[in-house]
Order: C-alpha cells, then structure tokens, then sequence
C-alpha cells in the first residue's frame, strides 16, 4: 500500500495506479524518495518506470544485508530520470536468514544492471534469475562465500 | 592457432589473388598487465585478424573490499579510505562522501567551507584531466605531451601537499567541513598556478588539435549510440562528447556550485576525438571556476559549528575541559550519525561518483556503496570496440578515463 503522505508525488501516484499491489510501502526522507517493491514485481515497474516516466538511467544496484531479520538481503536501485531532474530509489526486500536469495534481473530493462547485479550477486549472494551472464564479478571464480554479508569476518578466519 | 592440416577434409586451394574466407579466431589476452590498460584490466578480445568479434573486460583485480572496511571503522575514520578509491580525483571522492555523511546529519557547512571545497575539487579534476591527457597521448604515440601535462599535474600535487600535507590520498575535506584551514600563501599560490593554465592548455592544445596523426586515430573511432550510453551506465565527459548536457554541477548543484559561472561544455562527435575536445574544454572552465573561487572566497569558519562532529581546535582542546571531551569522543568512539539512508551524486572528472550510505544510529556506516563512475563506463567496453581493429581498442579504452581503484574498489 502506498502511504497516503506519497501520494503527492507524481511518480508515486501513477504506479500505484499502474498496479496497487506493486509497492508495499515508502518514505520520503532528507528530500529523497523511497519505493518498497513487491519483488516479483521488480521487472514490471522499472520498464515502466523507464517507458512512461523517462527513467533512462539506472545508477547503480546494491544491497544491504539486514541479518538476522527475516527477509534478509534489501536489492536496492538508484534509478535516474535526465528530462525530469529526478532520482527515485526502489527497494526489494528478499532471502531467508541462512541466505537463500533470489530476484528477477532487470538487465531487460537496462543492460547495465548487468554488472551490478553481478556485483551484489559477488558481494551479498542474491541469485538473478534470467541474467545473461551471472558469474563473479570481484572476487576469484573459485572464492567461498560472499564477503560483504554481514556473517563475513571483516578480518580473521571465516 | 590450428595449423591447415590438422582440419577435417582437404582445404579448397585458394586461387591466386583470392585469400581464404575460413574464418580463422584467436583469444588474446590484453592485460592484466598492459601500459594501456591503466592499471589492472583484462580484456579477453577475440579476434579475426585485426577486427575484434568479441570482449569480455575481466575486472575485480584492485577489488580490496573497501565498502566492507567502512562498515568497520567510524564516520571520521572512513574518510581516509574515499581517498583510495579513486586514486587520481581523491577530493572528488572525500567531498562526495562527507556531503552525504553531512545529509544525513542534516549539517550546515559555513561559505568559506564550501568555497574551498569547490576550488580544491576543481583542482583535482584539473589534475585527473592532465592524467589522462598525457597517458591518452602516449598511449596513441604522442610522447612529448605526457612531459608537459606532468609538469602542471606537478605543481597541482605541490598545492594539495601545501593544503593537506599529502600530495594524493589528501583526506582534506572531512565531515563538517575541512581538516585544516588554507594555509598561509595559499592564494598566491593557486593565483600563480591558475594564471598561466589557460596558455599551457593552448600549448597542449597546438600540440594535437590540428595534428593530422591524432585526428587520423581519434577522429570516428570508439563512437556508440547515446541509447546506449545511458542504457549502459556511462556519466560524464564521455556522454556530453555525444552530445547530452547533462552535468551534475549544474543539475543538482551541491557545495554552493550554483554561485559559479561556467559552462558545460558539449560536443556531437560522440568519439574519442570529441572526448578530447570536451575533456580540454572543461580544463578551461574549470580554470574559469578556480579564478571566481580565488576572488570571492569568503571570509569566516572553515568548518561547522557542531562540537559533537567536528574536531574542536587543538588550543581549545588544551585549554578548555568541554572541548577535551569532545575530542577524546569524537576520536574513540566517534560521532552518531541519525538512522536513515541518503544516495548523494557529485560530477566528478569522470562522471557520477554516487555515494549511498545506510546509518542504523551508530557510529560506524552499517553500508557504505561506491557508485563509481569507472565501473559504468567500463560496462560500455565491449559494445564500444566490438567491429573495430585492434588499435583502436587503445584509442578507445584511453577516452574512456576509467581508473581501476574506482571500477573495484
């Protein structure tokens, strides 16, 4: 459900008409605005994101591991639109505790999600389903573990 | 490479004049150790004779886990580590990530602070650019220009050693503002710098604009659809050489760059040759920024007035019992930052440099990423070079400006 608080952002509003069930919730804080998205929903929402409110621009994909919570990993996506002026961060909450993570690539969307998926697949772990190329980006091909969770040692044995 | 006997069934002789149209593949390995490759990257080329049929970049060598670091050390600590990542625009670095430390505080940095900022962060996209242009040239075969943008690079570094004490992991601009005030002789300094940069960009400029072997291999080479520029990731020089405007100094303006008069400079080429020309444009109008820092630059603190963020003076930690206390908090146990989560973009010499910082209240970054301006350009590698010949991957590899600190991290 949208908070009603949102619903004075333009972008906000038109996806909530797009598909009511799409975002779980947001925020809108120190002038920058928040999307939870349903992660199934992940793939719909970008393209049209990017067909009808010009987000050509994908800045960056990331995460963030919230362990122990359950969903654990948070799939996160700067998306940035040039004709508006505008950034829009979206947010995915998947994984169980042990670390079993999965979410649909959006590479179909921007092909330059590819790295950065690969990047959080290297890092945290999340699988991408339907990505062309989902190997190791960072780390050796044959390294155990995914260095940035944070059940990762910062330093000694793992 | 399979010798002509080992294949099946006898090879159709060619007739005279006529060369075999088998195709005939090979897999070389540019890299990891190759001058052109600035660092440590590996491109997996396929090859048809000279004309590339494939690439795949290999990256993740320089990868040393700093985001991880972050999570590890205080706010005020992990400055230091900005400085690593992209090596040859530290300040860039430093400023971006203390401006989304600082929105996340919610703190107000004094004019002079920010001033400052500007002016050194303008010099440093002056020393990247006289990185590049030198390595670029020679990588092309333009030996001589690499000697007289190392002489101006040189006297840049001398500055940032005069204000930080460091010629390049400088640490300078720290949360609240600055690490020190500018030092004595500072703006005679960078006056007698800036004043003769603008004739030695003209004597960079009469060594290549109108040369006729850099326009050979720069003109038309490494060119890409802006769809898929944007589509790709790629930020800076490189997008505004295929003709988009799009500056964050200018659509976003952070650090007071709104009170500066310069331009963006654009080009429609959308080559290596353009890439030259946006790169050495934008030398001069970072120059132009540096001369309306140097004559407006206020007066007043270097440095926020938030006891619990800033370091308090070195005399007041001696002589007064808060400002003691203060200090031994900030250094121990440094300082809290409010939950929350903050993404801050900044222009710098490569593109957008994104800082996104997740606080959970405490003192140390529960998640610290890097957007890197290298890692997106990078992505644009094998679109950009795949049809083309082998040389060309050079001229098109140097335009791109990617350091490798800042593709791994």
């Amino acid at each position: 459900m949208l908070p009603e608080n949102l619903r004075s952002f333009e972008v906000a509003a038109a996806l909530d008409g797009f598909d009511p069930e799409c975002i779980s919730t947001g925020k809108y804080d120190r002038a920058e605005l928040t999307l939870e998205i349903e992660p199934a929903k992940i793939v719909p929402v970008c393209r049209f994101l990017k067909e009808q409110f010009a987000f050509v621009r994908l800045s960056t994909v990331t995460g963030v591991d919230r362990y122990p919570s359950e969903p654990r990993f948070e799939v996160v996506y700067h998306l940035h639109s040039l004709d508006r002026n505008e950034r829009l961060r979206l947010k995915c909450r998947v994984g169980t505790r042990s670390g079993e993570a999965e979410i649909d690539s959006v590479t179909e969307v921007w092909q330059g999600a590819g790295w950065y998926e690969r990047e959080v697949f290297d890092l945290f772990g999340v699988r991408f389903r339907n990505h062309p190329d989902l190997r190791r980006i960072m780390m050796p091909e044959d390294w155990n573990g995914h260095p940035l969770r944070k059940d990762y040692p910062t330093m000694g044995a793992r | 490479m399979n010798d002509e006997t080992t294949n099946a069934g006898p090879a159709p002789a060619p007739s005279p004049g006529e060369a075999s149209t088998r195709p005939r593949q090979m897999t070389l390995n540019m890299g990891p150790q190759h001058p052109s490759t600035h660092g440590v990257l590996r491109l997996e080329l396929q090859l048809d004779g000279e004309t590339i049929v494939g690439c795949r970049p290999d990256i993740g060598y320089l990868h040393t886990g700093i985001e991880k670091q972050c999570e590890a050390l205080t706010y005020h600590q992990a400055v230091t580590l900005t400085d690593r990542v992209d090596y040859l625009a530290p300040l860039s670095n430093n400023l971006c990530y203390c401006l989304a430390v600082e929105k996340l505080l919610g703190l107000e940095i004094p004019p002079r602070a920010q001033w400052m900022r500007v002016l050194l962060v303008e010099l440093t996209r002056l020393n990247s650019h006289l990185v590049w242009l030198g390595t670029h040239a020679i990588d092309i075969g333009a030996m001589s220009v690499f000697l007289y943008c190392f002489r101006e690079r040189e006297e840049i570094l001398r500055i940032f050693e005069m204000f930080s004490g460091q010629r390049m992991m400088t640490s300078y601009i720290r949360v609240g503002g600055l690490a020190l005030d500018a030092p004595r002789g500072w703006r005679q300094r960078v006056k007698r710098f800036i004043d003769v940069f603008p004739s030695r960009v003209d004597e960079y400029e009469s060594l290549l604009t109108n040369n006729p072997i850099w326009i050979a291999r720069t003109k038309g080479v490494g060119s890409l659809p802006v769809e898929d520029m944007l589509d790709l990731g790629v930020t800076g020089p490189m997008l505004r050489a295929a003709g988009v405007k799009w500056d964050i100094r200018k659509s976003e303006p952070y650090s007071s760059y709104d009170q500066f008069d310069f331009e963006v400079p654009t080009r429609t080429g959308n080559d290596v040759y353009s890439r030259y020309l946006v790169r050495v444009e934008e030398m001069r109008q970072s120059a132009r920024i540096i001369q309306q820092a140097l004559e407006g630059m206020p007066e007043g603190p270097y440095r926020a007035d938030a006891p619990h963020v800033v370091l308090p003076d070195r005399e007041k930690m001696k002589t007064q019992m808060e400002s003691l206390i203060y200090h031994f908090k900030i250094v121990t146990e440094g300082f809290r930052v409010p939950e929350g989560e903050v993404y801050q973009a900044i222009e710098s010499p490569r593109g957008e440099v994104g800082y996104y910082i997740v606080s959970d209240g405490t003192a140390k970054p529960y998640r610290a990423h890097i957007r890197g301006p290298s890692f997106g350009n990078l992505q644009a590698v094998p679109k950009m070079v795949e049809g083309t010949l082998i040389a060309d991957v050079i001229a098109s590899l140097g335009s791109m400006d990617f350091v490798l600190g800042d593709t791994d991290r």
